[in-house]
C-alpha cells in the first residue's frame, strides 16, 4: 500500500546496502532526485539495473557505491561516453565493477517476465552476437511446438524499483504518460518500490487506457517537483540538453567530478537545495 | 572537400537519406541514422514511418533529437508504446522494413561492434554497448548502416560482435536463424558499400564525387573489393543541402536554449 512520504525517508527505509536497485527511465522521467538521495545516504554495494544507464549511474558508480551493473547501453546520448562508468570498467576506479551486459530486448522481456510472475523470459534474440559468450544468464531454448531456437533469460526481480512519474493522487495511485519505457514493469517486478512525482493531486482524471500504477502496487510516493531533471517530465519541463553536454566536462576527470559531487550533492540536504546550489554556481561562473 | 560546397558528413547524410522511400517503416538508431532518416522525411519521403526504440511510432520531430527519447519524438508521434511492447509486437512481430544503425566498427561481412575494443573483461576502450541493435539487426527486413570510413572503423577482425551482419559470409546469417536480408547498404563519408550477392563480402558500390578509389581502399582495414560497374554518388542537390542545414540549425538553436516550463495537459 503506497505511503506518501519524504524522499529521504523512503530511501532510508526501502533501499538497503547490497540491494539490487533499478532506477529506471528511458531518457524521459529519469529518477534523478531519488538516485542523488541514495548517494547522499551512502547506500553501498548496490547492484544497479537499468536498460540505459546515464548520468545518475555515472554518479553512483563514480562515488564507489555500486558493486555490479546490469545494463544494455551505457552512454551519454548524443554526447559520448559516461566517463565514470568507463573508468570503473577500464581502470577499476574507484573500485572494480562487475558487468552483466544484455540487449534492450533482453532486459525489456526479463522485466516483463518479472512483472508476470514467470521464472524466465523467452524471445527471438541474441542471434549471432557475442553477448551469450560473456553472459551465462543468456541461454537457448527450443520452442516445444515448432522447435525454433529462442533466447531465454531469468526474470528480472529487483529488490527495489525506483521511477519518476508526473502525478499521484492522495491515495498513492500513480499516473505517467509520454515515453513510459519499462517503468510499469519495473514497479510490478520489484519487491519494493519508490515513485517520485511532479505533483500530488486530488483526482488523477486519467483517460481509461492511461498508464497507471494502482496504490496497492507502490511502496512509497514522494513529491519531488523537477525530480527528473536534467531529463524531462512531459507536460512539466523539457530535457536540459545543455546539462547533458556540460556533464561531459564535469565527469571527465576524477577531481572535477568529486568536487562537483561534494559541493552540489553531498553538500546539500535535498533536491531543491541541489538545484539552488547549481544555480548559485552558475551565477558565480557568470561573475568570474 | 571544401571546394565541392558540402562537407563529408553532409554527403554521407544525404546519401543515407536517399536509401529510404515513402511508406517504409524504419527503426531508427541513435546518432547519424536519426539525422539521415529525418532528412528523408523532410525531403523526398514525407510518408516514411520513423520508429524509435523508446516507443515512439510515426515520430515527426521538427528538430533533431539529441537522444532516442526526446520529448520532441513523443509529442509528434502517432503513438507511444512501452519498450517491452516495442520490442515484442513491433520489432519481433516483423513490422519493421529497415533497421537503420550506427556502428563504431564493422568487418568485411558487415558484422558490427559497439561494445569494446580489446579484451572483454579488461577492455582498452569500453563503448556504450548494443542497446536495441542486436535484435534490430536480426529482426528487420533489411539493415542500413552508417559510419565514417577509417582503418580503425573498418577492421579485418572485430574484438566483439555486438550485432550480426552476414556472419562469416555466404549463407551463414540465415543458418544462424536471423530474420531478414541483413545489411544491404553501408553508407560512409567516402562511398556506399553493398554485400556481394553470393559471398556476402562488402564491396564499394558507389563512390562520392571527388573521392578516389585509392582513398577508399586506404580507409579500409581489409583489401576492399570494388564492385563491377562502380557508380558515382550524385552530388547533394541544393534542396537536399538546404533542408539538411535548416534542420541542423533549428536543432542547434533548440539544443543550446534553456529548458522551458510547459503547461501540464489537463
Amino acid at each position: 500500500m503506497a505511503e506518501i512520504t519524504s524522499l529521504a525517508e523512503a530511501v532510508r527505509h526501502l533501499i538497503q546496502d547490497g540491494d539490487s536497485v533499478a532506477f529506471e527511465g528511458f531518457t524521459h522521467l529519469i529518477p534523478s532526485a531519488a538516485a542523488l538521495e541514495a548517494i547522499r545516504q551512502g547506500k553501498r554495494d548496490l547492484t544497479l539495473i537499468r536498460m540505459t544507464p546515464d548520468l545518475i549511474y555515472d554518479q553512483i558508480i563514480g562515488m564507489g557505491l555500486a558493486r555490479k551493473l546490469v545494463f544494455a547501453w551505457g552512454g551519454n546520448p548524443g554526447v559520448g561516453s559516461l566517463h565514470r562508468l568507463r573508468e570503473a570498467i577500464e581502470q577499476d576506479w574507484p573500485r572494480p565493477l562487475e558487468i552483466d551486459e544484455r540487449s534492450h530486448s533482453n532486459m525489456a522481456n526479463a522485466y516483463a517476465a518479472g512483472a508476470s510472475g514467470l521464472p524466465f523470459a523467452v524471445f527471438r534474440g541474441h542471434i549471432g552476437d557475442d553477448l551469450p559468450k560473456v553472459n551465462p544468464t543468456i541461454k537457448r531454448i527450443a520452442c516445444p511446438f515448432t522447435g525454433e531456437q529462442l533466447a531465454a533469460v531469468p526474470a528480472m526481480r529487483p529488490d527495489v524499483g525506483v521511477i519518476h512519474a508526473q502525478r499521484a493522487d492522495r491515495r498513492g495511485n500513480v499516473l505517467l504518460w509520454g515515453i513510459v519505457g519499462v517503468q510499469k514493469e519495473v514497479v510490478l517486478a520489484a519487491k519494493r518500490s519508490i515513485v517520485t512525482v511532479e505533483e500530488v493531486v486530488e483526482r488523477l482524471e486519467a483517460p481509461p487506457n492511461a498508464c497507471i500504477l494502482p496504490h496497492f502496487t507502490v511502496g512509497a510516493v514522494c513529491l519531488v517537483p523537477r525530480g527528473a531533471w536534467p531529463s524531462y517530465a512531459q507536460g512539466y519541463y523539457k530535457r536540459d540538453n545543455g546539462f547533458y553536454k556540460a556533464w561531459d566536462g564535469i565527469s571527465r576527470e576524477r577531481g572535477t567530478f568529486q568536487a562537483w559531487m561534494t559541493r552540489h550533492v553531498m553538500g546539500t540536504g535535498n533536491f531543491a537545495d541541489f538545484e539552488a546550489s547549481l544555480k548559485s554556481a552558475a551565477k558565480e561562473a557568470l561573475r568570474d | 572537400m571544401t571546394d565541392l560546397g558540402y562537407t563529408a558528413d553532409e554527403i554521407m547524410t544525404v546519401a543515407a537519406a536517399r536509401q529510404l522511400r515513402d511508406n517504409m517503416v524504419c527503426f531508427v538508431g541513435i546518432g547519424l541514422p536519426s539525422a539521415a532518416a529525418n532528412l528523408a522525411r523532410l525531403s523526398h519521403a514525407p510518408e516514411v514511418v520513423l520508429i524509435y526504440e523508446s516507443g515512439t511510432i510515426g515520430a515527426k520531430p521538427d528538430v533533431l533529437p539529441l537522444s532516442i527519447a526526446d520529448g520532441e519524438l513523443s509529442e509528434t508521434a502517432l503513438s507511444v508504446v512501452s519498450v517491452p511492447e516495442m520490442f515484442r509486437y513491433w520489432l519481433q512481430g516483423g513490422r519493421i522494413d529497415v533497421g537503420f544503425l550506427g556502428a563504431a566498427q564493422i568487418d568485411r561481412f558487415a558484422n558490427i561492434n559497439t561494445t569494446i575494443i580489446g579484451d572483454y573483461r579488461k577492455p582498452t576502450t569500453r563503448l556504450p554497448g548494443g542497446g536495441g541493435a542486436p535484435e534490430i539487426a536480426t529482426s528487420a527486413r533489411e539493415i542500413f548502416v552508417m559510419l565514417r570510413m577509417s582503418p580503425r572503423a573498418f577492421v579485418a577482425k572485430l574484438d566483439f560482435v555486438t550485432s550480426l551482419g552476414h556472419g562469416s559470409g555466404g549463407a551463414s546469417r540465415a543458418a544462424a536463424g536471423a530474420q531478414g536480408r541483413g545489411p544491404t547498404r553501408i553508407v560512409t563519408d567516402l562511398g556506399i558499400l553493398s554485400p556481394d550477392p553470393e559471398s556476402r563480402e562488402l564491396e564499394l558500390a558507389s563512390i562520392h564525387p571527388g573521392i578516389s578509389v585509392e582513398q577508399a581502399k586506404a580507409a579500409c582495414g581489409w583489401p576492399l573489393r570494388i564492385a563491377e560497374g562502380l557508380a558515382e554518388t550524385p552530388a547533394p542537390t541544393e534542396v537536399e543541402l538546404a533542408t539538411l542545414r535548416n534542420f541542423k540549425s533549428r536543432s542547434e538553436a533548440a539544443g543550446t536554449g534553456r529548458p522551458q516550463r510547459a503547461k501540464a495537459p489537463s
